[in-house]
């Protein structure tokens, strides 16, 4: 039994076993368990994590849920804390809280198309939800990922989107605002490649993380190529300072986004996202 | 109201005195109020001569100020800023520390505090911030282990309001001015020359336990008519009064109204409000590190919705405007509480009104968006 199953504001501590840079800023570390069995996590779901001294951060699985022993999180550095924490080299020690929040709904996914809409490092949460999708291919309908980033050097795990393109059934499409460098793909927003998309609207489901803008147009978009509020789900972002939902800060409306998310249902979503500064 | 004739007993000033002493034996740290600074605060005292003895307080809209009674009355006043919160979910709250030790790193876990706490005085709005405080800190999936720890062994004596302040609605949000659950002892002030004598009432066995070790004797029925004259009298002279009929529906169909942006030209976004809220829960944490950085630590403390960075996030605050910062403060607790615990986040206690430095009235704000709603 690790501390934090008698309180959960105490973590247990975790060493980085591997760190990676995935673009500029941003780095994939992954943890090391030791011989501590980890607890499980559901695609979708967060840990805080803390760089001892500086300060903690929620920050979402990137990894492989079958895989809860190997702790992957996809970090861009913006604030003290972050940076921090994408500081860290192999052997560094870090504390971890979690898992907490919602995860994504994976068993309202069989039989169905699965559309994965993507913002910059949005596809890091969703990457999980890929996992588990690519892994038991055959249960799902079409599964369709439109990825949008700022510029191509910012494209997030480029060799395994690659190879996922391979897949069949598989369908990504990836989008750039601006490319300086030589770019073959799409430029523009990634709402605009849902029109690309094939899906059948009436047995879709859909996920989207990103800019909190750019997922408000991606589930209006959907929802006007016939995809039910019911069945697109987002994952919000917001300050969180405990993540059981009592520290009061993650507030969105009557939601609390470390408890009642971060993913969450488009239709307890849709009035509140119209408020601007709520 | 509560006061039943046939267990009501009657404990003088004296007997209170030595139910202080009786619960100092029994271990515990008796907190109550006191006169302190120009205000009536909550503080540790281990006799009646530390209780406000003679005094009460005028309020109103960014105003408060001691009064001489003209009596000895020991509760003869309403609230001041302080409340039980700061004992029960104290400003601040070591978590836990970090040593770094060569290759180890060990986390060493802040133990809960011991010590049970008797609170003297607790008024009926107080109760029910208890009550609503221990529905926010214990009722979700994990709950607060230092909460839990100090809640656990808290004991209570109740005092019902004899006096109504003047920014009081506690009849308006249905929670007072009598108490009427979640005390071990309950006392109503009576009138009198010379130090007063209480019509007591026990809620719990703890609570009958206690009353062994001082002197009372059972209460007349005159006795106990008096004290009940005059907490209706108190229900009677409330100060102010909050229109609640289906608040949080009027308040979350009126995001928008040009009210926030007038309230928001007033407001000074200090915080005042939630810090002497008694229900208002929000922290953040601290980390800090010796100079070395093998020790660190990291604290909980009280946080206010006001602060600009309470909303951080990469890139800024969520909520820039003083506008969206009072909305949020004031639709959580009138509306968006009900959905969170399923009650109101207000007692109508009315500090948030005294302590305001520009006098905002919630039940002004309340009212105001009423007036105009569109429907």
């Amino acid at each position: 039994m690790h501390e934090s199953a008698t309180d959960p504001m105490v973590p247990r501590v975790l060493r980085v076993r591997s760190r990676r840079r995935d673009g500029p800023q941003v780095w994939t570390l992954e943890l090391d368990a030791g011989a501590r069995e980890q607890p499980g996590f559901a695609a979708g779901q967060f840990n805080m994590l803390a760089a001892f001294g500086v300060g903690e951060v929620p920050i979402s699985f990137s990894g492989d849920p079958a895989r809860p022993q190997r702790i992957v999180h996809t970090i861009r550095a913006v604030g003290a804390v972050s940076s921090a924490l994408t500081r860290l080299g192999a052997g560094a020690a870090l504390a971890v809280r979690g898992p907490f929040g919602t995860g994504w709904p994976m068993s309202e996914a069989a039989g169905r198309d699965v559309v994965l809409v993507a913002g910059g490092l949005g596809l890091a949460p969703l990457r999980p939800a890929l996992y588990q999708l690519l892994a038991e291919r055959a249960r799902y309908g079409r599964i369709t990922l439109l990825y949008g980033t700022r510029s191509p050097k910012e494209i997030l795990f480029r060799r395994e989107i690659d190879s996922w393109r391979k897949l069949t059934g598989v369908m990504i499409e990836v989008t750039v605002d601006h490319a300086l460098q030589p770019w073959h793909g799409h430029v523009g927003v990634v709402t605009a490649l849902i029109s690309r998309a094939r899906f059948d609207p009436g047995r879709t489901l859909a996920l989207i993380c990103g800019p909190e803008i750019m997922m408000r147009f991606a589930a209006e978009a959907l929802g006007t190529a016939g995809v039910a509020s019911e069945a697109i789900y987002l994952s919000l972002e917001r300050s969180m300072k405990c993540g059981i939902g009592s520290c009061g800060h993650c507030q969105f409306g009557g939601l609390f986004i470390c408890r009642d998310g971060p993913v969450i249902r488009y239709d307890r979503l849709r009035e509140p996202l119209r408020v601007r500064e709520l | 109201m509560s006061l039943e004739p046939q267990s009501a007993q009657l404990l003088t000033s004296e007997g209170l005195d030595q139910l202080l002493k009786a619960l100092r034996r029994g271990g515990y740290r008796t907190v109550g109020p006191t006169v302190r600074e120009g205000v009536i605060a909550y503080e540790d005292i281990d006799s009646v001569e530390h209780l406000p003895r003679g005094w009460t307080e005028e309020q109103s809209g960014g105003h408060y100020r001691l009064r001489r009674r003209e009596d000895d009355a020991l509760f003869g006043y309403a609230v001041g800023p302080h409340s039980w919160k700061a004992f029960l979910h104290p400003p601040r709250q070591r978590l836990w520390r970090a040593r770094g030790d060569g290759d180890t790193v060990q986390i060493e876990r802040e133990s809960p505090d011991r010590q049970p706490l008797a609170l003297i005085g607790v008024r009926a709005c107080e109760l029910q911030a208890v009550a609503i405080q221990d529905k926010v800190l214990l009722g979700g999936a994990y709950g607060d282990p230092h909460y839990r720890a100090r809640r656990a062994d808290t004991f209570i004596v109740a005092v019902n309001c004899t006096v109504a302040g003047g920014t009081c609605f506690c009849v308006s949000m249905d929670c007072g001015p009598n108490v009427a659950t979640g005390f071990d002892l309950a006392l109503t002030e009576l009138a009198a020359a010379g130090l007063p004598a209480f019509v007591l009432q026990s809620g719990t066995p703890a609570g009958r336990k206690v009353l062994e070790e001082i002197p009372h004797r059972p209460a007349t029925e005159s006795e106990i008519a008096a004290a009940r004259a005059r907490v209706q009298q108190t229900a009677q002279h409330m100060g102010r009064q909050m229109p609640v009929e289906s608040l949080p529906q009027l308040l979350l169909r009126n995001l928008e109204h040009p009210r926030w942006r007038e309230v928001a030209d007033r407001c000074l976004a200090c915080g005042n409000c939630t810090m002497v809220c008694p229900t208002c829960f929000c922290t953040t944490v601290e980390d800090s590190s010796d100079l070395s950085g093998q020790e660190t630590s990291r604290t909980q403390r009280w946080d206010s919705c006001f602060a600009v960075d309470f909303a951080y996030l990469h890139g800024g605050s969520v909520r820039q405007s003083a506008r969206a910062r009072y909305r949020q403060w004031m639709t959580h607790k009138l509306a968006t509480w009900h959905l969170q615990f399923g009650s109101s986040g207000c007692v109508g206690c009315g500090r948030c009104i005294t302590w305001c430095p520009v006098g905002i009235d919630i039940t002004e704000e309340v009212n105001a968006i009423r007036a105009s709603d569109p429907g």
